[in-house]
């Protein structure tokens, strides 16, 4: 049995779907990464499978329990720790803790303990008392996932933990996460536009594009599938005549772009290109002045498999949205 | 029941924690007892009434001789003499006094001879209260001035006693209870609608509706939790309110005790009503848009200010509906009566259905999911 079992889960509102017949399993003990630009239906597919909106069609079954039939078993069994910080500013870590460790009904003794020591694990047990407002944006999220695994979750459920924090921040938080995985045998699922992440983190990233699935493996694999999996970047002291053709029938090399002096080139396999390519810049008896070769990036994943960069879309106007509205700091 | 427990505890917290909404939800009550109770509670003194006399006979001189007297003892109004009716006129349209008495020619020739004698009051009726006042004044002081000579020991005629049977009622003392309903409005208003809605757009009933808990915990949770902050609220009301009214005996610990019943009825009513109004609202902007509009369509019909048998037809219908209405009969009882539980008990009876209806009501159209 999977931990996150999805089938054809389709969501649209009005004339417009936001989701299409998207279909993945996760494994338990898996960081799953939703990959995608705003507007992607990431967090519309999280909102299903945390039974916060009802899918159009499809279903979705989280430890074996139908989100919709059973509902209350799947928001016993999950964490959600959503995309806007929702913690009260006016309350202390401790208390927002506590009222939520209520609301699933844990009792007191057992809250006591697990508000202290979810309190450590996410690095806040010395602000535990204080008010909320005091926390940097970055305290503010660890306390959030706090909150989420308070009731002892087996399935974590993130929208974009790190949007909005610094860099350091963002290590932090995921560092955070993949700590508190191994703890606690979490199976996560997190949605992010942060390649980076992705990369470093997810067991296995779905990429999701106009809320269809485009792609879906390990980080490893989704950039072996694409062509020309390094950029060498290389200039030379001096540039013979024909030189770029010379370039071009080196072996596994796919492309050839000079802008200047800098020759970008694509190669199939970096490391033999480039060995190749001191040898022949010593035949020309030229030097070669600087060098610097790119792995490939799940950005350029993205873009093969969308054919678009990460890019903002409209989206329906919310109560978010409205003019009278003020942001939380 | 740990569940609702946890709503009512944060937001308690959070109103403990926010001490200008405090001051705002019960203060703005009690600045308005005191500004309307006194603004519309004490007598109209000081109208100026232009006397033109074109007579100048004894009986006139009389009549002008008691009307500075009521005007010196009863402060009611000060006669400015006038000895051309086209000025005093031309004043009163200038609003540069109030009414002009107008004594005619031949008016003591006519009283002498018993010919209905007739004086004139000219007054600017733009403002009605003066108007009435002035009117019920002068008719009151022609009573004496037509009297021929002193009247018999024993009266021929049947005449009215009447008997106030409860210490003279004061209007700020009147304006209390509906005062204190419309603080317990505010709080529910605030509680009820502005936070709600706002906690709503903001996500933090995303974090609610992701728990095991039920759709009746959750509106039985906003209900108890709005009812707590609007007692807070009615119960700060009761005790300044009838201090600053002046009510006899204000901390009889009785009385205090049937008011905190009828101020927890009312609370619980008012806010189960806000969640009913809100409970598919997400827009932030329209519990403030209604506030104004809600305020009016329930306090004013409530007899809160004005008695109900004035009303017209159409207005009675609100009245009946409107649980402002039950809740300030039943402060009325209490407050200016001093009287039991028993006597409020229909007035406790609608509250508590309306309690139950809003709230069931409100829980069949709350949403469980986003």
């Amino acid at each position: 049995m999977y931990d996150i079992e999805v089938e054809n889960v389709t969501k649209r509102f009005g004339d417009f779907c936001a989701v299409d017949r998207l279909s993945f399993t996760v494994e338990h003990g898996e960081v799953f990464g939703l990959l995608g630009p705003n507007g992607a239906g990431k967090s519309t597919l999280i909102r299903m499978l945390t039974t916060l909106l009802p899918p159009t069609s499809g279903t979705a079954r989280i430890l074996g329990w139908d989100i919709l039939r059973s509902a209350n078993q799947v928001r016993s069994a999950i964490g959600v720790i959503p995309q806007a910080m929702t913690s009260d500013l006016d309350l202390s870590a401790e208390e927002n803790m506590g009222i939520f460790a209520k609301l699933y009904g844990i009792r007191r003794e057992e809250r006591r303990r697990a508000i202290k020591e979810l309190l450590g694990a996410v690095d806040l047990g010395q602000w535990a008392d204080k008010p909320v407002k005091l926390f940097s944006g970055g305290m503010r999220r660890r306390l959030e996932v706090a909150r989420g695994l308070v009731h002892h979750p087996r399935v974590l459920f993130l929208d974009e933990p790190t949007t909005g924090l610094d860099p350091v921040s963002r290590v932090a938080v995921w560092e955070m996460l993949s700590r508190l995985r191994r703890q606690r045998d979490l199976t996560i699922l997190a949605t992010t536009h942060y390649m980076d992440e992705a990369d470093k983190l997810c067991d296995r990233v779905a990429i999701v594009d106009h809320g269809k699935l485009v792609a879906l493996d390990s980080p490893l694999k989704l950039k072996a599938s694409i062509p020309g999996r390094n950029i060498l970047e290389v200039s030379f002291s001096a540039v013979p005549q024909g030189w770029t053709e010379t370039l071009k029938a080196l072996p596994e090399v796919a492309e050839v772009k000079a802008e200047d002096h800098i020759f970008r080139i694509s190669s199939h396999n970096g490391p033999r290109t480039t060995i190749e390519l001191i040898a022949a810049a010593r035949t020309a008896a030229i030097a070669v002045t600087s060098l610097s070769v790119q792995s490939t990036t799940l950005d350029d994943v993205f873009l093969h498999y969308t054919g678009h960069q990460l890019r903002d879309s409209l989206q329906t106007p919310t109560a978010y949205t409205s003019a009278f509205m003020y942001e939380r700091k | 029941m740990n569940r609702i427990l946890a709503i009512i505890e944060r937001d308690l917290r959070r109103f403990r924690r926010s001490p200008t909404l405090i001051v705002v939800s019960m203060i703005l009550p009690l600045v308005q007892l005191v500004v309307l109770g006194y603004a519309f509670g004490g007598k109209v003194k000081h109208l100026l009434v232009g006397v033109v006399d074109q007579d100048h006979g004894l009986p006139a001189v009389r009549l002008q001789a008691l009307a500075r007297a009521v005007a010196a003892n009863a402060l009611t109004f000060t006669t400015i003499p006038y000895g051309d009716q086209t000025r005093a006129l031309r004043d009163l349209r200038d609003g540069k006094i109030n009414a002009v008495l107008n004594i005619p020619p031949q008016f003591s020739r006519k009283v002498l001879a018993g010919a209905n004698p007739r004086i004139a009051l000219v007054e600017d009726n733009t403002d009605q209260f003066s108007a009435s006042t002035l009117e019920a004044t002068f008719n009151q002081m022609l009573g004496p001035y037509n009297q021929k000579a002193p009247p018999p020991r024993l009266s021929a005629n049947a005449t009215l006693a009447v008997v106030e049977i409860y210490p003279y009622v004061p209007y700020i003392q009147y304006l209390l209870s509906g005062t204190i309903v419309l603080a317990v409005f505010v709080s529910a208003m605030i509680g009820g609608g502005i936070i709600y809605i706002d906690d709503k757009a903001r996500g933090l009933h995303e974090g609610y509706l992701v728990t095991p808990i039920t759709k009746f915990e959750l509106i039985l949770g906003f209900n108890l939790a709005g009812a707590a902050r609007a007692i807070i609220a009615g119960l700060v009301l009761v005790t300044f309110g009838s201090l600053i009214a002046g009510i006899p005996d204000p901390f009889n610990p009785a009385r205090l005790a049937r008011l905190l019943v009828l101020v927890v009825a009312t609370a619980l009513a008012l806010i189960s009503m806000m969640f009913l109004f809100m409970v598919r609202v997400s827009d932030p902007l329209v519990p403030r848009a209604t506030f104004g509009v809600l305020n009016t369509l329930l306090f004013f019909p409530s007899g809160a200010v004005y008695p109900i048998n004035a009303f017209p037809a159409w207005m009675k219908v609100i009245t009946v509906m409107d649980p402002f209405t039950y809740a300030v009969h039943g402060f009325k009882e209490l407050i200016l009566k001093n009287t039991g539980l028993l006597a409020i008990s229909s007035d406790l009876a609608f509250l508590a259905a309306f309690t139950v209806g809003a709230m069931a009501a409100a829980t069949l159209l709350f949403r469980r999911t986003l």
